[in-house]
């Protein structure tokens, strides 16, 4: 019978040397869903992301998708286990001497043996589902901000992957980009059935089109829930992340010694 | 308390030489792993020659105008320096050996290896560097595709077969403005020009180990220069402290290997 979680994190730790970047973390995703993993810039949220791709691998813990341990898989079973996932980098990633024909249409020459005029079909589809049939014959360099993201989405899911990775899919983005963005994230779970994990700070187009949330602080999941467990969350620390108040539990200053002592207003001044 | 302060500063700088010493041995021992990651991963390259064509367009074919031209001028300058020297012996009509034998077995290989390290090796890292800062290698392997295998191996390649080619086309260029200068210019009689060139060039001593020592230098140049990039930090600084890595030490590799070649080819050393 088939596992209703797609992913499933246990008791995951990971750092570099001696700095521990995660800790304990337990996370999973069910098929078919849209998972956001929040936290403020530099908490490990990326890290997180590249350990389910099997980028990195684990100090302590597994991390399975689809039933696979990904730390124990060799580079073969990697390998084919990427080819049943997509990842969206924070700036798209697009290869910049390709056409955005050609971007899309990477990973159908690389991996299948199809015909010329089917791939072109397939990426003309994909291309449509992301609005930007039109721009096939764009190069990178002359998409804005947005498109690019629409166009790394449609590479995305170019092979029909299960699982689509999304790392900061809103950065950088304008209001209108941001939406667009964040529908066709929800939109393209639906249709395809895939499970889609978003690694994001914005809170508030999150909100929108996650099924669940995860929140992650200083290496560990602080608070989880839905969108409106969320929203209803007397927590500080998500109180002060879904309001973007300047202090909190994640404070304004970066730890220093007093501001006093600082100034010399001590005493000590000659 | 002078002999506490030399003692210190004696102490830093055989720790900073240490140090230093140490990276460069990682660095290099990283850099063989990578050449021979390189090689293992280049089945792809072959199978898929498509791929090393356009490398060698890019590496090959664009480095052509600064080659020949380069070529032209040192075969003209050695042509009216060779001729300043001949004739006070009275054996200006050896110009045509001076010329050839000059180009051929030495300034052939090695100033196209260093035209080559400037204009294509410099290329390579930025690209290769700049594709890493922008998570395009990032991109392909999390698509299942091996960016050694893929974008490094044709380029790899490309500058191996390309090399040995553009320094003949720097000799045969260099030997045309030899004569332009010697027999066009100064007047020596063309019939001697010629017929001693090929009197006194041999095929295996003198060509056939020009052609090693270039294929060789494509190997290092073009090593390093995918080295360098591949192992770029992913920073603007990076990629340009990268691009200059490659020129500095390709132009030192070349210099010293030519005297290693030399020293085996024409000395009997060994």
């Amino acid at each position: 019978m088939q596992n209703d979680n797609l992913i499933e994190i246990e008791q995951l730790a990971f750092g570099y040397g001696t700095r521990s970047i995660l800790k304990n973390i337990n996370l999973t995703a069910k098929r078919g869903q849209v998972v956001a993993i929040m936290g403020s810039s530099g908490c490990g949220k990326t890290t997180l992301l590249r350990l389910i791709g099997g980028q990195l691998k684990a100090n302590q813990g597994v991390v399975r998708v689809a039933d696979e341990s990904v730390g124990d898989l060799d580079r073969d079973g990697l390998c084919r286990l990427r080819r049943k996932m997509g990842m969206l980098f924070q700036f798209g990633a697009l290869f910049t001497d390709m056409t955005v024909f050609d971007n899309v249409a990477f990973q159908l020459r690389e991996h299948t043996d199809l015909p010329e005029d089917a791939i072109r079909d397939l990426v003309l589809m994909k291309l449509h589902a992301v609005g930007l049939r039109g721009a096939a014959q764009l190069m990178p360099a002359e998409l804005s901000g947005g498109m690019a993201r629409r166009v790394a989405l449609a590479r995305a899911i170019a092979l029909d992957p299960m699982l689509v990775l999304y790392d900061e899919p809103f950065a950088g983005l304008d209001p209108i980009s941001l939406g667009v963005t964040g529908n066709l994230i929800r939109r393209l779970t639906d249709t395809l059935g895939l499970t889609s994990v978003v690694v994001t700070h914005d809170i508030h187009e999150s909100l929108k089109i996650v099924d669940y949330i995860y929140f992650i602080s200083e290496g560990v999941i602080v608070a989880e829930g839905t969108a409106d467990e969320i929203r209803a969350s007397g927590l500080p620390f998500v109180h002060q992340f879904v309001h973007g108040e300047a202090d909190g539990p994640v404070p304004f200053h970066y730890p220093a010694p007093p501001y006093a002592d600082d100034l010399r207003l001590g005493g000590q001044r000659a | 308390m002078i002999c506490d302060w030399g003692g210190s500063v004696l102490k830093q700088a055989i720790t900073n030489l240490g140090s230093r010493t140490l990276d460069a041995l990682w660095t290099v021992g990283l850099a063989m792993r990578f050449f021979v990651t390189v090689l293992l991963h280049s089945g792809m390259a072959f199978r898929r020659f498509g791929l090393t064509i356009r490398e060698l367009y890019f590496t090959g074919v664009l480095s052509l105008i600064v080659i020949l031209v380069s070529g032209l001028f040192v075969g003209m300058v050695l042509g009216l320096q060779g001729y300043e020297t001949l004739q006070t012996y009275g054996a200006e009509e050896s110009l045509g050996i001076v010329v050839a034998l000059s180009l051929v077995r030495e300034l052939g290989p090695v100033v196209a290896a260093l035209l080559f390290a400037s204009r294509a090796g410099s290329a390579i890292t930025a690209e290769i560097g700049l594709m890493k800062a922008t998570e395009q290698l990032s991109a392909m392997e999390m698509m299942a595709v091996d960016p050694l295998a893929r974008v490094v191996a044709p380029r790899f390649w490309a500058g191996v077969i390309s090399m040995p080619l553009l320094a003949a086309l720097f000799s045969a260029m260099g030997v045309f403005g030899g004569y332009l200068v010697g027999v066009q210019l100064i007047g020596i009689d063309e019939g001697a020009f010629w017929s001693q060139m090929q009197n006194a060039v041999d095929f295996e001593r003198d060509v056939l180990n020009g052609v090693i020592k270039s294929v060789v230098f494509g190997i290092a140049v073009t090593a390093i220069a995918l080295f360098e990039g591949y192992d770029a930090p992913p920073t603007a600084e990076g990629v340009a402290g990268a691009t200059t890595r490659t020129v500095v030490t390709s132009s030192l590799v070349v210099l010293a290997l030519d005297f290693v070649l030399t020293a085996f080819m024409f000395r009997g050393i060994g």
